[in-house]
Formats: structure tokens, C-alpha cells, sequence
């Protein structure tokens, strides 16, 4: 789901990794954030406060569990590519597969 | 044995060791001499600088694991809103090391709040994060603990981890801490033994102690009995691992040879990723709720994770359960509220009382049957009417399916015997094409005690002259009939309950991955006959 207005770009994605945004997935994420020059923000749920989705400190802090939904606004230039690549990241699972062990 | 102390904790990674307790020492808190504002802030600068070049070094010398672990704090410690309080506070007027102790002590405080343990887990990172750049800022040396040493604190940091020698053996024993912390699953990649939650553990040394990450105890001042006590155990549980290791690859036969099927219960497809097929004879058990945890799944999503355990079987027999959901595990827009879940709608009952979304999972089952030897079994069956509904159910959608030519075929129909009165009157079931018997929940209905309620975990025992007697009436039904007779609960991979369960008759059992070394083994150690 994405709309657009002028460059602003808003999609949400649900988060399907076994324990949440957690430490690993929150470092690709904002990685990959950084990539692009548009300001990028990110909210958990309907009313979750925006934050920077460059900013791994801000990012971690939401908390999002597995199963939460992630919204994500952008605005500028590459915004419509920034989106389409974290909600890429999001839909991959961070590449992590689900063979996530949890510890005993 | 007075003086003795022996305290129990919980693992986070198993194994022995034998080694003097050190406690782990915490950041160094020399104050430094403020200076002034713009001293004070080129000081944390240079500081936070220093600490991420170490970082950046020690990834590059560890790799793996542990570069990822530290990657996350390397991220953190170079995103500039981590500090920006600090600065604050030294514009202020405040030192740069209390400033910064300050900022990281309430992003620390965040963490250890949280209610996911998980997160909470996380705040180990954090204080490393903290420690290192105050040692930057103090000059403090780097904690090195000697090689062999049993770590000892409320919990440990990843660097701390990373700067111990464990090449010469040694341990972790904590007060607090967590299986789920990023050094939990260092210890378990490196084979280190690790204990948490350890509360009266005492943190000021000692010459000698003896953990047991096997059983989740460590031994303060051991006398020479509970040393040599240690040692065997020590050594029985290699010899174990040694002995599993080189049968791996061995078809499971009992002492006096009879073959003994051994397959393998998959709670989702990732698991058989570490398994060798040559080591199982397939898989006797293939859940599907994993596939629900998300709400309903499609057609396609169901195939595919079906896929890849088929085709991972390479043509060995592949049984997967219809959905086993129930009120104890909601999903929403399928099972319904009950005040007593374990005796409610549930298993087949719940599937076949909303066949819509039934037919969507018989779907993917049919067209995955024609790519290799599948099997399907029902949960939770008590009568045969159920039993001949759901095969009714798999033929109508065969025949749609046919008739949009998509390719499929009808796999083998089984059952679970898990509700007693199936076990106790096999023979009104005899349309089966197999019977599985579910040892956990059979157990738990016979005795009367929930599977989840430690207070009655005693009476939960699959080798009760009740539950034994049930296993072998439907053994002997199956044998009768001609209806194969397999067992998938946690009963067929227990060394203790296996001459048991084998004695009754049963040649066929499927256990978890990490039991099926174990299980063999302990099969090969079962004599059959009766001695003269």
C-alpha cells in the first residue's frame, strides 16, 4: 500500500521477523535508509510517534514486535525508492529466513 | 558434604567446566577532572571516535556472530542522537564522563523496562557501549580475564565475552542475565558453558568451582567426592556425544537387531536446514501451525513451506498434520473462545467446523502429494464419521482441482490417536490408511493432567502401565489390520521411556532433530528378546 501527494510517500508493512525489529534487522534498516537523501520517517502502529528511520538509537527504541505494523512516510527526490526498498527489506524478512532458534 | 554449595540457574548454553570463579569487573568509575565546555566535548568526541575504531577492529579479528553483534553497537554508538543529551549536559557544565554515564544509564534504563525479553536482553549491549567509551575517556585498561576462568556477575557485556580466552575451556555463571542475550548465542556458537539466573551466586572470587550446564548446576568449594562425581558425569556426556556422532549415519536397530523406523517431528520447514536426511528415515511429523501465527495463510504459502521439507525428504515418507489449532493458541478469524480448550473444539473438530478454510490447506496438501511420498494425518480424532468427512472433504477438492488441471493426488489419509477412546477401540478407525499416536496429549487425557501445569507434572508419564497398555492395544489393532503404527511425542525420544515403548510392540517413532542422535542410541541399547 503506498500513496503519494506531491513527493511525499506513504506505505505500511507488517512485520513478519520472529522477535520484532530487533537489533540486526533495525542495522539493515536504517542501512539502507541511509542510502537515500529523501527524509524518511517510521511509526509503529496507527499511533505510534514518527521517528528519524535513519537513526538506529530511535528506531530500536519503538520496540516493534512481531505482527506490529510498520508505516513509513518519505519525503524528497528518491522518496517513491526509498519506501519501495524498506518495504522490500521488510517483506524479505531482513533476509534472515524464518529459521530463527529461540534459546531454550 | 556441609560445606558444599550447590546452586541451581538456568542454561544458556550447555556444557562442563571446571575452573576458578573470576568476577567480572565493572567499568572503571575514576572520575575524571572536568574541564571546560569545549574540552569536556572534544574529549567524548574523541572518545566515541576511539570506541568505535575498536569496534570496528575487533569485528574485523572475530567475524561471523559476533561481527554482527558488534555491528549493532558500532550503529549505535555512531548515531548521533545516542549522545546528543551528553552534549547537552557538558554545555551545561557537566563532566563528559558523568554526562555521558548519564545518557547511556537512561537509554540502558529504557531497555531493562521493557517488557520483551528480547529487548530487555539488548540492555547487555548498551552497557558495553557505555564501558567502552568510558574506559576511551579514563583511560582505563580493557578487562582481561585469565584463559579457563568460570565468569562471574550480574550479567556480561559482548566485549567481555569477546576479550576472554576460551580456548583452554571455562565458563559463565550469572546472577541475572539471559538465554536470549547476544552472548547467550556466542557461548552456544563457541561451545561455551553458560549459566543465568544464578541469584545467590556470590560475586567475589573463588579458587575452584564446577559448572554443569548439562544440568544447570554449579558446585562452589567442591570436595574430592563431588569432583569425581563431576568427572564422570563430564566424561559419560562425551562419550555420549561421541558414540551419537558416529552412529549418525547408522539405520537404528535394537541390541539384538531388530530395525527400528526413526523419523524426525518438523515444527517449521527451517529446522530439517540442519538436518542430513541419511541420518532419519523422513519425517514422521510435519506441523502446520506455524503457517497460522499470522492469521490464515493462502494456498501458495502453504505449498511452498510443504515444498520445502518434500523435497528436502528426497523421496523418504514426508507426513504432514492438518491444522492442530485450538482456543489454548487463538488465530484469529478460526478458533473460537472456550473456557476449556484441551476439551473443546479443536484439531480436526475445529477444521471441519469451518470447512472453508479447511479447503484451502487440503488444497495445497493435494497438490504437493504428486511431488514426492507424502502422508497426511488429522489431529485430535474421536470418531470415524470425522474420519470419513475429511476424506471426503480431500476428495471433492481433488476433483476441483482436476478439473482446472492443476496437478495433485489424494497422499495417504492417517490418524493421530490421541483422544483415549481411539486408543482404547482402534478397530472402529480401521479405515485409516495409519495410525500416529500422539504420546503428549494421550498422556495428558489418560492421566487427567494438562501438559502446561507443573503441579501435576508428575502424573503426566507416558510410561504409566495405563498409557503403555493403550500403546500396545493399538500396536497389536495396527498389526491385525494391517494399518501401519508410528508415534510422535516427546515420549519416543527419551532414552528412559524408549525399552518401554518398544517393548509394547512399536517399531516406528519420530522425535525432534536435536533427540534423534540420543534416540538412536538409546535404541541400540534395548534388548527385545527375553533372556533365557
Amino acid at each position: 500500500m503506498s500513496t503519494q501527494s506531491s513527493n511525499l510517500v506513504e506505505a505500511s508493512v507488517l512485520i513478519n521477523h520472529e522477535v520484532g525489529l530487533h537489533a540486526r534487522p533495525s542495522v539493515k534498516l536504517t542501512k539502507v535508509a541511509k542510502a537515500f537523501a529523501a527524509r524518511i520517517e517510521l511509526a509503529i502502529g496507527v499511533g505510534g510517534a514518527w521517528v528519524d528511520a535513519k537513526s538506529i538509537v530511535k528506531v530500536m527504541a519503538t520496540k516493534a514486535p512481531k505482527g506490529a505494523v510498520l508505516f513509513l512516510r518519505a519525503e524528497g527526490q528518491d522518496a517513491q525508492d526509498a519506501v519501495a526498498a524498506l518495504i522490500a527489506l521488510v517483506e524479505r524478512d531482513f533476509d534472515e529466513g524464518n529459521a530463527h532458534v529461540v534459546a531454550p | 558434604m556441609s560445606s558444599l554449595l550447590r546452586l541451581t540457574g538456568t542454561i544458556a548454553s550447555r556444557g562442563f567446566a571446571e575452573g576458578p570463579l573470576v568476577p567480572l569487573v565493572a567499568a572503571a568509575s575514576r572520575n575524571r577532572a572536568g574541564g571546560n565546555f569545549a574540552d569536556e566535548t572534544s574529549a567524548l568526541n574523541a572518545a566515541i571516535a576511539r570506541a568505535a575504531a575498536d569496534l570496528a577492529s575487533l569485528m574485523a579479528s572475530n567475524g561471523g556472530d559476533a561481527a554482527d553483534v558488534l555491528e549493532f553497537q558500532l550503529a549505535m554508538l555512531e548515531d548521533v542522537s545516542l549522545a546528543e543529551s551528553a552534549f547537552a549536559d557538558i554545555a551545561a557544565g557537566t563532566a563528559a564522563d558523568s554526562a555521558w554515564a548519564k545518557t547511556l544509564g537512561e537509554q540502558i534504563g529504557i531497555y531493562t523496562a521493557a517488557d520483551d525479553e528480547y529487548f530487555r536482553a539488548r540492555s547487555a549491549d548498551l552497557r558495553d557501549i557505555r564501558d567502552r567509551v568510558l574506559r576511551a575517556l579514563t583511560g582505563a585498561a580493557d578487562f582481561r580475564p585469565p584463559a579457563g576462568a568460570i565468569l562471574t556477575g550480574d550479567d556480561i557485556t559482548p566485549s567481555q565475552f569477546l576479550a576472554a580466552d576460551w580456548s583452554k575451556g571455562g565458563a559463565i555463571a550469572l546472577r541475572q542475565g539471559s538465554a536470549a542475550s547476544h552472548v547467550a548465542m556466542l557461548a552456544r556458537a563457541r561451545g561455551v558453558p553458560m549459566l543465568v539466573g544464578l541469584a545467590d551466586l556470590p560475586l567475589n572470587g573463588a579458587p575452584v568451582a564446577l559448572v554443569d550446564a548439562e544440568e544447570g548446576t554449579i558446585l562452589l568449594a567442591p570436595d574430592a567426592e563431588s569432583r569425581a562425581h563431576f568427572h564422570e558425569s563430564q566424561s559419560a556426556a562425551a562419550a555420549r556425544r561421541e558414540q551419537a556422532a558416529a552412529a549418525a549415519h547408522l539405520g537404528a536397530a535394537t541390541a539384538d537387531g531388530t530395525r527400528i523406523s526413526v523419523h524426525v517431528n518438523v515444527a517449521e520447514p527451517g529446522e530439517v536446514e540442519s538436518v542430513d536426511i541419511a541420518t532419519c528415515d523422513g519425517v514422521g511429523l510435519m506441523r502446520t501451525e506455524f503457517l497460522y501465527t499470522h492469521g490464515l495463510p493462502d494456498e501458495e504459502t502453504q505449498l511452498d513451506a510443504y515444498r520445502r521439507v518434500v523435497h528436502w525428504a528426497s523421496g523418504k515418507p514426508v507426513v504432514i498434520r492438518t491444522v492442530d489449532a485450538g482456543g489454548d493458541k487463538p488465530v484469529p478469524g478460526f478458533t473460537v473462545e472456550e473456557s476449556n480448550p484441551f476439551l473443546g473444539l479443536r484439531g480436526l473438530r475445529l477444521a471441519l467446523a469451518k470447512p472453508d478454510i479447511f479447503r484451502v490447506q487440503i488444497r495445497a496438501l493435494l497438490r504437493v502429494a504428486r511431488e514426492g511420498n507424502v502422508s497426511v494425518m488429522f489431529p485430535m480424532v474421536s470418531l470415524r464419521s470425522e474420519y470419513v468427512a475429511a476424506e471426503k472433504l480431500f476428495r471433492e477438492e481433488s476433483q476441483g482441482l482436476a478439473a482446472q488441471g492443476i496437478p495433485q493426488a489424494i497422499p495417504r489419509l492417517g490418524i493421530m490417536v490421541e483422544v483415549p477412546a481411539v486408543a482404547i477401540a482402534p478397530e472402529f478407525l480401521d479405515g485409516a490408511a495409519f495410525f500416529s499416536i500422539g504420546s503428549n496429549d494421550l498422556t495428558q487425557y489418560v492421566m487427567a493432567a494438562g501438559r502446561d501445569n507443573g503441579a501435576v507434572a508428575s502424573l503426566n508419564d507416558p510410561t504409566h502401565p495405563a498409557v503403555l497398555s493403550l500403546i500396545r492395544n493399538v500396536v497389536r489393532v495396527g498389526a491385525e489390520r494391517h494399518i501401519p503404527v508410528s508415534l510422535c511425542g516427546d515420549a519416543g525420544g527419551d532414552p528412559a521411556a524408549l525399552p518401554a515403548l518398544l517393548a509394547t510392540g512399536l517399531r516406528s517413532i519420530s522425535v525432534a532433530p536435536a533427540q534423534l542422535p540420543l534416540a538412536k542410541l538409546a535404541i541400540s541399547g534395548v534388548r527385545l528378546e527375553a533372556r533365557p
